[in-house]
């Protein structure tokens, strides 16, 4: 946060969320804030079920509706208004919510939601300089497996649950693509295995799932695995992946091992000349073994009318697919 | 002097022009006149398409029959005359929309002139869609509008279009044309023009380039030197990049001066001194003209591309003909020596394999294939010297 306005209010992480005046849930992980805002309603719910709970968007906002949600009623029962895309928020939302940080209502609790990116800026610099008694719970991405694998964790003991590290292991490799998938299988693990989780349950239930990607298509392609890299080929085709970067990506490997092959120079002097990381020139070097050079040109030609081919010039881009990985797989025979 | 002067070796389409242009209005009933509200000029890359389009445009609105003097001639030369309408693409297609703005404006009866003169160069990037478009306005337009479509050939239109046009087909000037109009209108000593006009393949505007600019013809000895040189398929991949480099060089001289100086005249425009802020509500406006160059570049590199395409077609062409046994008349006659290598190398089915894999090479480019792939799969090709069973 260096450079930017300071921050004097207290900053929570997503799973200690708590109630206050002003919440502000900022961070791009929309999962991590639905969940905190959701941990902040069974809080208040618990303290007071009359709790009137209503939405609004700050995108379509019209001017007087913050004012007629947070006015004290009759009942004068709790009040929590989830207020979204404040990251998109018009400019009538924005004034009216610097008045209402001025004197927040006591018995109401604004949860804002800002997804990242500067519209409302002022807004969150007046917010988190102090006024008003805001919390902020930042829902920051999950990024490294780290991040993911003591996400996880966490979600099993909030529930209660003992998870086996290695289950969680390859529970957390299963999901490697996506965090709201992950927090979604930990769910369902939890609501519907009984007992310990070990791996034997992760194996029942997420059993051969396998986040594939091009590149481990390519990796067991040009080493010969045929059997290998259709089926991780069809693994990446189900789990997302386009045809198109996959044959990109194979032509960057050929085009790297074609460019070194009889090439007799070290991969540090290579580096620069051929723009790639001497890891992967030596990575290369070594895919090199049991290809000839006819066969890399073969190779390369194929994938050319592959690249045509996945782009309109054939019917089926999967069969395409399919015999470029087989002719790459036998080392450019065709 | 009059418009006609600088088009080279195109007597016979002059002379249709000319009567046209000097012709009353071809009436409905009468079918042999010499004019009609329908042309297209059909004529290989180069051979001054859009130019003699603008002439006989010209010899229309002007008052003299095309005098090339007059403020009229002077004002279709500067593509600013009012009863002159253009639809020119720096992009790779036509849109639509341009396409119904000037059917619109077909309407119009003209404003100073005798006509009112539409000219669409690159009728060939056309989309189907957007040719349909044009069919009704091209078939009967007002009695005193005229359509001047150009394209490569008349393949490139839809036969619907064909049907309602008086095609006018330009032939490829020959060597000492080009060569002599470069000597006489950019002061090029003869030797240069002549090798420049032979290097271009008789393309006019490439021509020029070739013998002004230094760089583009170190660009195109380089690439004929690069082929020439490939022997394995190691060789054949480094080319390729090498190539794309020179193709995006070639399209970055050509836009990158330009980008420059219009994104100025924009900001001049809006009135945002040097160096100041774009405010957030112009924004739109500069992103707008950025998205614009950034189609142009696609289009530049694409072009590039296709003349590095060109000059490997000349490279071919010249091993055929040794290998035919036909040594005059080589278009890259510096090479002589690495050409008959070349020839004596391999066999004239090899030689016949490679330009059509040219020829599959721009088909693949066209259909967006990543061009360094495009470009490597040619190469190997061309390293090759055994035809596969």
């Amino acid at each position: 946060m260096a450079g930017k306005a300071k921050i004097a209010i207290e900053q929570l992480s997503w799973n200690n969320a708590k109630p206050a005046p002003i919440v502000l849930v900022s961070g791009a992980e929309g999962f991590l804030a639905d969940r905190a805002i959701q941990n902040i309603r069974e809080i208040l719910k618990a303290s007071d079920a009359s709790l009137e709970v209503s939405d609004l968007d700050a995108s379509s906002y019209a001017p007087g509706e913050l004012l007629t949600l947070a006015s004290p009623s009759l009942f004068g029962e709790p009040r929590l208004i989830r207020v979204s895309d404040v990251e998109k928020c018009n400019d009538e939302f924005l004034l009216e919510m610097l008045d209402y940080a001025e004197s927040p209502d006591s018995d109401t609790t604004v949860v804002l939601r800002h997804g990242g990116g500067v519209r409302g800026k002022k807004l969150l610099d007046t917010l988190r300089s102090g006024t008003g008694g805001a919390v902020e719970i930042v829902c920051a991405e999950l990024k490294s497996d780290n991040d993911k694998f003591d996400f996880a964790g966490n979600e099993f003991r909030l529930a209660g649950r003992k998870i086996a590290p290695s289950a969680l292991r390859s529970l957390v490799q299963a999901f490697s693509g996506s965090g709201s998938e992950l927090a979604n299988a930990c769910q369902q693990l939890i609501a519907d295995a009984d007992g310990d989780i070990t791996d034997r349950t992760v194996e029942d239930y997420y059993g051969g799932r396998i986040e594939a990607t091009a590149f481990k298509v390519v990796d067991s392609a040009v080493a010969g695995r045929l059997g290998d890299s259709l089926v991780t080929l069809r693994h990446a085709l189900q789990s997302g992946a386009d045809p198109v970067p996959i044959v990109a990506t194979f032509a960057a490997k050929l085009r790297l091992m074609a460019k070194l092959y009889g090439e007799r120079r070290g991969s540090g002097e290579l580096a620069g000349a051929l723009g790639a990381a001497p890891w992967q020139i030596d990575r290369a070097r070594k895919d090199l073994s049991g290809w000839s050079e006819t066969g890399l040109g073969n190779a390369i030609e194929v994938i050319a009318q592959t690249d045509a081919n996945v782009k309109g010039a054939s019917r089926d881009p999967i069969y395409a697919l399919e015999r470029m990985v087989n002719v790459v797989a036998s080392y450019g025979k065709r | 002097m009059s418009v006609w002067d600088e088009l080279v070796g195109q007597q016979e389409a002059i002379d249709v022009f000319r009567a046209a242009s000097q012709s009353e209005l071809a009436s409905a009933t009468s079918h042999d006149s010499a004019m009609t509200h329908s042309w297209l000029v059909t004529g290989p890359p180069g051979s001054g398409r859009s130019n003699l389009a603008y002439a006989f445009a010209a010899s229309l609105l002007c008052r003299n029959g095309g005098c090339g003097t007059c403020g009229d001639c002077k004002q279709v030369a500067a593509r600013t005359h009012p009863d002159l309408a253009m639809l020119t693409t720096e992009r790779v297609i036509i849109s639509i929309d341009e396409v119904r703005a000037l059917v619109q404006s077909s309407q119009y009866s003209p404003a100073v002139s005798r006509y009112r003169v539409i000219v669409i160069e690159d009728a060939d990037r056309m989309a189907e869609r957007t040719s349909n478009v044009l069919l009704k306005a091209l078939e009967e337009p007002p009695e005193r509008t005229v359509w001047i479509l150009c394209a490569p050939s008349e393949a490139d239109l839809i036969p619907t279009i064909r049907s309602r046009v008086r095609s006018v087909r330009l032939r490829v000037p020959s060597v000492p044309d080009v060569a002599e109009l470069i000597v006489t209108r950019d002061g090029v000593d003869a030797v240069t023009a002549e090798r420049a006009a032979r290097h271009a393949q008789s393309h006019i505007g490439m021509a020029h380039r070739l013998a002004t600019n230094p760089d583009a013809a170190a660009r195109r000895e380089e690439t004929v030197r690069l082929v020439l040189g490939i022997m394995t398929v190691r060789e054949a991949v480094l080319a390729a990049a090498r190539m794309i480099e020179i193709a995006t060089d070639d399209a970055k001289a050509i836009t990158e001066e330009r980008d420059g100086v219009e994104l100025e005249q924009l900001r001049r425009s809006m009135g945002i001194a040097e160096g100041d802020a774009i405010p957030s509500n112009l924004r739109s406006q500069v992103k707008g003209l950025e998205e614009q160059q950034k189609r142009r570049a696609t289009r530049s590199l694409r072009d590039g591309l296709d003349r590095i395409l060109v000059d490997l077609l000349s490279v071919y062409r010249d091993v055929l003909r040794l290998q035919l046994g036909v040594s005059d008349e080589l278009i890259n006659v510096e090479f002589e020596s690495e050409l008959r290598a070349a020839a004596s190398a391999r066999s004239s089915e090899d030689t016949l394999a490679t330009m059509e894999a040219i020829g599959v090479a721009r088909e693949r480019i066209d259909a967006n294939v990543a061009p360094a792939l495009a470009m490597e799969a040619l190469l190997i090709r061309a390293s090759r010297s055994e035809v596969p069973a």
